[in-house]
C-alpha cells in the first residue's frame, strides 16, 4: 500500500517538473520587469535585475520608487525629479508639486487620459449591443438572419481597412485628436462581437419567461429593462472585461485618432520605445503602471473573462 | 433559424426591432462598412487620391496601370533579378514574414496551449498555472514589447543585463544582438506572440479537454491504453473541432498582428509584416493609395475565414 503510494509520488515529478518549469518561464520575464522598474538607475545599467539580492555598491539603495515618480511627471534628465527639484534645476514646465502629475509628458496624464478614452469606449458599445442582441434574440423582423450571418463575418474585418477613410471624414467634422472621436470608433469596432455575445447569450434564457411576461402584458420595453438586461449580467461582465482590454491596451487607434494631442498610456510608451530617448529606468516603471490596471481587473474578474472568450473571441 | 422563434404572443409592430437595431447599425455602417468600400476605391488612386493610380507609372520599369498601387504592394520588396534572389528577398519581405509568423505562432500557440492544458488538468494548483499563463492576454503589445525588449536586451560590454544574453555569455558564449540579427529576430518576435497568446488557446482548448467524458477514458487505460495513446487516439479527435476554431481565430489574429513589430523593431532589419507595412506606407510614407492596397490584401487573405466563420456560425444554428 504504502510503496504504491510512493510510486505514485514518484510517476508524477516529470508532470510537476515540466509544468512548473514552464510556469517558470512563463512568469520570470513579467518579474525581471517588475524588479528592474524599483531598482536606481545606476544598479539596473550595471548589473541584471536577478542580482537584486546582492548588496548593492556604495551607498546606492537596492530599491528606490523614483523610477515610478519620474515616469508619471515625465522627467527625463541625468539626476532624478526629486534630486533636481530639491536643487532647483528641474525643466522650466515642471514645478515641483503636484501639478506636474498632469505634465504632458508624463505616465500620470497618459493614465488619466487612458481613463478617459476607455470608459465611454466600454458603455456605449455595450449599451448598443444590448438593444440589438434584444432584437436578433426576441423580436421578429424580415431579413434577420441574413443581417446576423453579415454581422458574424463582420467581427474579423481588420482595423486597417478602414482608417484612412475615418480619418478623412474626421479631418472634415474636427473629430480628429477629439475624445469623441476615439469614443465612436471604438464603439463601431467593438459592436459585432458586443452583440454577437448578448444576441447568444440573451436567446439562451428560456423563451417561456419572456412569454409569460408579455401574457401578462409586459411590452417589449419592458421586457428588455426588467428582464433582459437584469439577467444578462453575466454576459456584460464578460463583455465589459473584454472592450476594456481591448480599449485599453490599443494601440493602433490611439496612435492614428489621438497621436500626440492627448497621448494616452500605449502610445506614451511606445514613444519612449521607438525614440530611445528614456532609459530601461523609466520604461519598465511606465510599462508597469500602464498594466497595472488591466492586472488588477483580470484577476478579480478572471471567470468572467474567460467566459466571454469561451463565447467565441474573435476580435479586432 | 429556419424555424420561427419568436411565438405568436411576442409578435410586435413591423417598426419596433428597427429601433432596437438602429444605433449599432448606424455605427457600424459608418465605421465598418462604408470605410471598407472606400478603401478599396482609394486604393486605385495615387498617394492623396487626387488621379487614378495610372497617373504614378514611370517611364521605366513596369506598370500595372489602374493596379499600379497593388504591383508595387507585391512587388516592391522583392529583388527579382534572378529566380533565386526573387525567392531569396520574398522571405524577408512583409509576405514570408507573416507567413513565417502564421507557420510558428499558430503552431506553437495551439501545441503549447494543447500541452499546457493537459498538463495543469493533472495537478492541483490548475487554477493559479493557469491564470499564470493566461495573464500575459490582459496586458497591451506594447507592454510585452517592453518586457522582451528588455529580455533580449544586448550590451555591447561585459554586462549583459538582459537575462537571455546573460546565460548565453555564461555559458561561454558570445552576446547576440537578438532583434537585428536579419533571419533570427522574427523568430524572436514570435516568441512574444506566442507568449501572450497561448494563454487563449490554453483556455479554450482546456474547457473542450474537460469535456471529454471520463468513462471513454477511463475505459481505454483500463485496456491498458498509454496515456500518449489516450490523448492521441481519443482525447484530440474528440476536440478536433475546437483545434480548428482555434487554428482559425489565431490565423486572423496574426495576420492582423501590428503592435509587437511597430514597438520592437519598427519594421527594420527585416521583420516587415503586413499589418506594420500598411501603417509604414500610410502614416510614415504618407502614401495612400499604396497603404490602402496593403489593406486590401490583408482583407482579401480574411476573407475566406469570414466565409468559415459564417458557415460555422450557420452550423451552430441549425443545431440549436
Amino acid at each position: 500500500m504504502k510503496r504504491a503510494k510512493v510510486n505514485r509520488v514518484l510517476n508524477k515529478i516529470p508532470l510537476h517538473a515540466i509544468t512548473i518549469l514552464i510556469l517558470i518561464i512563463w512568469i520570470v520575464p513579467t518579474l525581471g520587469l517588475l524588479i528592474t522598474s524599483f531598482r536606481p538607475v545606476s544598479s539596473i545599467n550595471t548589473s541584471g535585475w536577478w542580482t537584486f539580492l546582492s548588496a548593492p555598491e556604495g551607498d546606492t539603495p537596492r530599491f528606490t520608487l523614483d523610477n515610478y515618480i519620474d515616469s508619471l511627471v515625465g522627467y527625463r534628465g541625468n539626476h532624478t525629479y526629486r534630486e533636481d527639484c530639491a536643487a532647483g534645476t528641474q525643466a522650466l514646465d515642471l514645478h515641483c508639486n503636484l501639478s506636474d502629475l498632469l505634465n504632458p509628458r508624463g505616465m500620470g496624464r497618459a493614465f488619466l487620459n487612458s481613463l478617459l478614452v476607455t470608459l465611454p469606449a466600454v458603455v456605449l458599445p455595450i449599451l448598443f449591443a444590448a438593444f440589438a442582441g434584444y432584437a436578433f434574440a426576441w423580436l421578429d423582423f424580415k431579413g434577420r438572419y441574413l443581417l446576423f450571418a453579415i454581422l458574424v463575418g463582420l467581427q474579423v474585418v481588420p482595423l486597417q481597412m478602414t482608417l484612412v477613410p475615418i480619418l478623412r471624414i474626421y479631418a472634415k467634422l474636427g473629430l480628429n485628436g477629439t475624445f469623441l472621436g476615439v469614443w465612436l470608433f471604438h464603439t463601431g469596432f467593438g459592436m459585432p462581437y458586443a452583440i454577437y455575445l448578448m444576441r447568444n447569450f440573451l436567446g439562451s434564457l428560456p423563451k417561456d419567461l419572456f412569454e409569460s411576461a408579455y401574457l401578462d402584458g409586459a411590452s417589449h420595453w419592458t421586457a428588455f429593462r426588467k428582464l433582459a438586461i437584469p439577467l444578462a449580467m453575466p454576459a456584460i461582465a464578460s463583455l465589459t472585461i473584454f472592450q476594456f482590454l481591448w480599449v485599453w491596451n490599443d494601440l493602433l487607434v490611439a496612435l492614428v485618432f489621438l497621436g500626440g494631442t492627448k497621448p494616452v498610456m500605449t502610445y506614451q510608451i511606445s514613444n519612449m520605445v521607438t525614440s530611445l530617448g528614456a532609459g530601461w529606468q523609466l520604461l519598465t516603471a511606465a510599462a508597469f503602471l500602464s498594466m497595472l490596471l488591466p492586472m488588477i481587473i483580470f484577476f478579480a474578474l478572471q471567470r468572467f473573462f474567460v467566459r466571454g472568450m469561451l463565447a467565441g473571441a474573435v476580435k479586432g | 433559424m429556419a424555424k420561427p422563434r419568436v411565438s405568436a404572443v411576442m409578435k410586435q409592430g413591423k417598426l419596433t426591432p428597427w429601433l432596437y437595431l438602429l444605433p449599432a447599425l448606424i455605427v457600424m455602417s459608418f465605421f465598418i462598412v462604408y470605410p471598407m468600400i472606400n478603401t478599396v476605391a482609394l486604393s486605385f488612386q495615387n498617394k492623396d487620391s487626387t488621379a487614378s493610380a495610372a497617373t504614378t507609372c514611370r517611364d521605366t520599369g513596369p506598370c500595372w496601370g489602374i493596379f499600379e498601387n497593388y504591383r508595387y504592394a507585391l512587388t516592391a520588396e522583392l529583388d527579382t533579378t534572378s529566380l533565386q534572389s526573387t525567392w531569396q528577398s520574398f522571405w524577408t519581405s512583409s509576405y514570408g514574414n507573416t507567413l513565417k509568423w502564421i507557420a510558428f505562432m499558430v503552431s506553437g500557440t495551439v501545441i503549447l496551449g494543447l500541452l499546457i492544458a493537459v498538463l495543469v488538468d493533472r495537478v492541483k494548483y490548475e487554477p493559479l498555472a493557469k491564470a499564470i499563463i493566461f495573464m500575459p492576454m490582459a496586458i497591451s503589445f506594447v507592454g510585452a514589447g517592453v518586457i522582451w525588449k528588455f529580455m533580449y536586451s544586448f550590451g555591447t560590454g561585459q554586462v549583459q543585463i538582459g537575462l537571455l544574453n546573460a546565460i548565453i555569455t555564461g555559458l561561454g558564449f558570445d552576446p547576440v544582438p537578438f532583434l537585428s540579427t536579419v533571419g533570427l529576430n522574427t523568430f524572436m518576435l514570435i516568441v512574444v506572440g506566442v507568449w501572450m497568446w497561448t494563454g487563449f488557446c490554453m483556455t479554450v482548448l482546456s474547457s473542450a479537454l474537460k469535456s471529454v467524458p471520463g468513462e471513454l477514458l477511463e475505459a481505454a487505460r483500463i485496456d491498458g491504453a498509454s496515456e500518449i495513446q489516450v490523448f492521441f487516439r481519443i482525447m484530440l479527435p474528440i476536440i478536433s473541432p475546437t483545434v480548428v476554431v482555434v487554428i482559425t481565430t489565431m490565423v486572423i489574429n496574426v495576420l492582423k498582428l501590428f503592435d509587437i513589430v511597430y514597438v520592437m523593431t519598427g519594421g527594420n532589419f527585416n521583420t516587415q509584416v503586413i499589418a506594420n507595412r500598411m501603417y509604414t506606407e500610410m502614416y510614415k510614407n504618407f502614401q495612400t493609395g499604396r497603404g490602402t492596397a496593403i489593406a486590401v490584401i490583408l482583407i482579401l487573405a480574411i476573407v475566406p475565414f469570414i466565409f468559415m466563420n459564417i458557415k460555422r456560425f450557420m452550423a451552430q444554428e441549425a443545431m440549436r
